[in-house]
């Protein structure tokens, strides 16, 4: 493990990663080794995100800097096995709502620490949530919602899910603006988060047992 | 006016403000009743507001852009679209809960001006979202990484040739423009006309006469609705608007993530940005309030609030040129009423460097304790009734958390009972207890 890298890429270094990055891939250096170091240093900026010493400017910043890296490694990347992820977690606003700025920033969170997620993007309807948790047997729903309009969106999306017979089998989490404990026992949903970390806590909770 | 107004001293130019606003110009009240409800309002909402004084009664003002529509069962787009059912439907909202001071039909905006301008940096109800929606913005990069400088350089250029072409489709023509100022000479007239024969420049044009005369049309039914209001006695809430400086680059221009990366990789740049801002956004709120003679300036908030950056950052590029503005502002004798959405728990202690009893804050998921155990002796608060109560909850409920609020945050003055965001909906009677209860209990003994 490149711990020098580590350290670049997690105290957001952007310039000093990157050129790090280059330098080991000229010296022929293995690509794997550069993409495991990047993914050791996520986990690290996860966890000051967690303790807080980091906020959602260093996570965004970070996953920019995850991006260049891995845009220099890919060419030189051979086909390798895919990383044994913790669980799927489907994600999407639901129906009506077109805010995502949140959204994106549990579906980077839950990325980050392993998980394997289907963002659906905004507006979604609810038979597109019910179609993907069948295709992908994922089990746990994360729906997300800015506008009080999400309030009913998202009871209709959970109550569409319990008529597909699937309800028992997964678990829905629900965040956004206006969402709170109320909403949550309003829409059906079995938890609430109030950011992306209630999130991956309770993706982790419910996969990993 | 006894003084010159460049001799008054800030309290002075609120006092004239006050003043003006309590008996204002071209107003013919519709009784004596309704003349001395619209002044019983305004002198409770000063009272609130400077901190000196205990109101008759804790101030009412729910906090909403279509929540009217809503209650009477009519769609957004139909009052995006119908100036005239906006107006009957708001007034019907004044006339049915009688608040003490209303939003104006003015925030709704209007379709029609939307439509000929091939509007993109909102979608809006009918129109890439559901009749029944509020308009919601699309964040994406309108101005890109490397064009700071030009936005420095010179902001009115910016925003005509390069913002306005990429947030409507139909002004793209603009972008062939160039800067107005270098026609100072007859032989540089021709030369800066040039562009203006072009079809693209034309047909730009056309779009926005086309649009002009839309909001031309829709602002006399909404200074109908303002006269009309005010004379039965009701009190605008918010006189003019303003924003921070720091989202005025974040929300609409780079976009959160694109501000959120240049906080790292162009800090200097940010910084000089929002110093060229500032003196732009302070006139824009002065201007709006003196035409409308009502010294508040509302000023919602983003991405300042908990968690969307460190307090360093939050240090070095929002809170000192929101203050800046702010200050501005005050300076001028306006009331800024900021909107801090989200939460500020983290930011409560800044807040204490405005001058106390100038400005008044709204509340969202800012733990209301204590923000009035740090700052309630500065700043008037207002809040936070939460819209998942007044969506989904009971109106026993909702009286519940109101009288909590009256007992705690409305503790000897300095409290106005708001909802804790803009409301598109509510549920009638939960709306109805948020009002009546502050009407009965928030009597101040």
């Amino acid at each position: 493990m490149n711990e020098e890298l580590v350290a670049k890429i997690s105290d957001l270094q952007e310039e000093d990663a990157l050129r790090l990055a280059g330098n080991i891939i000229k010296q022929g250096g293995d690509p794997n080794d550069v993409l495991a170091a990047a993914r050791k240093a996520m986990e690290e900026v996860g966890q000051r995100f967690a303790v807080g010493d980091y906020f959602i400017p260093d996570l965004i910043y970070s996953g920019t800097i995850l991006k260049g890296i891995v845009s220099i490694i890919k060419p030189h990347l051979k086909q390798e096995e895919a990383p044994k992820k913790k669980g799927a977690v489907i994600i999407g606003t639901v129906a009506g709502d077109v805010h995502d700025i949140g959204k994106d920033i549990v579906v980077f969170m839950l990325d980050c620490n392993g998980f394997e997620v289907f963002d659906l993007g905004i507006d979604v309807p609810k038979q597109v949530f019910i179609d993907k948790i069948i295709e992908t047997n994922a089990k746990v729903v994360g729906l997300s919602g800015f506008l009080t309009l999400a309030f009913e969106a998202m009871k209709e999306t959970v109550d569409a899910i319990k008529e597909a017979g699937l309800r028992d089998e997964i678990k829905i989490m629900i965040g956004g603006g206006q969402i709170d404990e109320k909403i949550m026992n309003y829409t059906g949903a079995d938890a609430y988060g109030n950011d992306a970390l209630d999130a991956v806590n309770l993706a982790r909770d419910w996969l990993m047992q | 006016m006894a003084k010159n107004w460049k001799e008054m001293n800030s309290g002075e130019k609120l006092e004239a403000r006050f003043e003006k606003w309590l008996s204002p110009e071209g107003l013919d009240f519709k009784s004596l009743e309704a003349k001395s409800s619209y002044q019983r309002k305004i002198i409770r909402f000063r009272d609130a507001v400077q901190l000196d004084k205990t109101p008759d009664r804790v101030p009412i003002f729910p906090f909403y852009t279509f929540l009217p529509a809503d209650i009477y069962g009519v769609t957004n787009e139909q009052v995006m679209y119908d100036p005239e059912k906006l107006a009957s439907t708001w007034m019907r909202y004044l006339e049915d809960y009688r608040p003490d001071y209303y939003l104006s039909p003015a925030l709704v905006s209007t379709g029609q001006a939307l439509d000929a301008l091939d509007y993109k940096l909102y979608k809006w109800p009918g129109h890439g979202v559901p009749p029944t929606s509020p308009y919601q913005c699309v964040e994406k990069e309108y101005m890109k990484e490397d064009e700071y400088d030009a936005l420095i350089e010179d902001p009115s250029g910016f925003w005509t040739t390069r913002y306005l072409p990429r947030i409507c489709g139909a002004l793209d023509g603009l972008k062939f423009l160039g800067s107005a100022v270098e026609n100072c000479e007859l032989p540089l007239l021709a030369p800066m006309l040039i562009p203006y024969g072009l079809p693209e420049v034309q047909s730009a044009l056309k779009a926005l006469m086309k649009a002009g005369n839309a909001a031309l049309s829709w602002v006399q039914h909404i200074g109908a609705f303002e006269k009309e209001a005010q004379e039965r006695g009701f009190v605008n809430g918010a006189g003019g608007v303003a924003k921070a400086p720091f989202d005025v680059l974040g929300d609409t221009l780079r976009g959160t993530q694109g501000m959120m990366i240049d906080m790292y990789r162009h800090p200097e740049k940010i910084v000089k940005a929002q110093e060229r801002l500032v003196p732009i956004l302070i006139k824009m709120g002065i201007k709006a309030s003196e035409m409308s003679g009502n010294p508040i300036v509302f000023m919602p908030l983003h991405k300042g609030a908990d968690g969307f950056m460190s307090d360093e950052q939050f240090k070095k590029f929002y809170w000192p040129f929101l203050k800046e503005v702010v200050m501005g502002l005050i300076e001028e004798g306006c009331l800024p009423l900021l909107f801090a959405e989200g939460g500020y728990n983290t930011r409560l202690e800044y807040l204490k460097e405005i001058p106390r009893g100038r400005s008044i804050w709204l509340f969202d998921r800012t733990d209301m304790c204590k923000a009035k155990e740090i700052v309630g002796d500065t700043i008037c608060m207002a809040g936070n009734v939460p819209a998942s109560l007044l969506v989904t909850g009971t109106a026993r409920e909702v009286e519940g958390y109101c009288k909590e609020l009256i007992d705690t945050i409305g503790k000897n003055g300095g409290f106005i009972m708001s909802s804790g965001t803009s409301l598109d909906e509510a549920r009638p009677e939960s709306l109805r207890a948020m009002i009546e209860v502050t009407r009965e209990y928030g009597v101040y003994k």
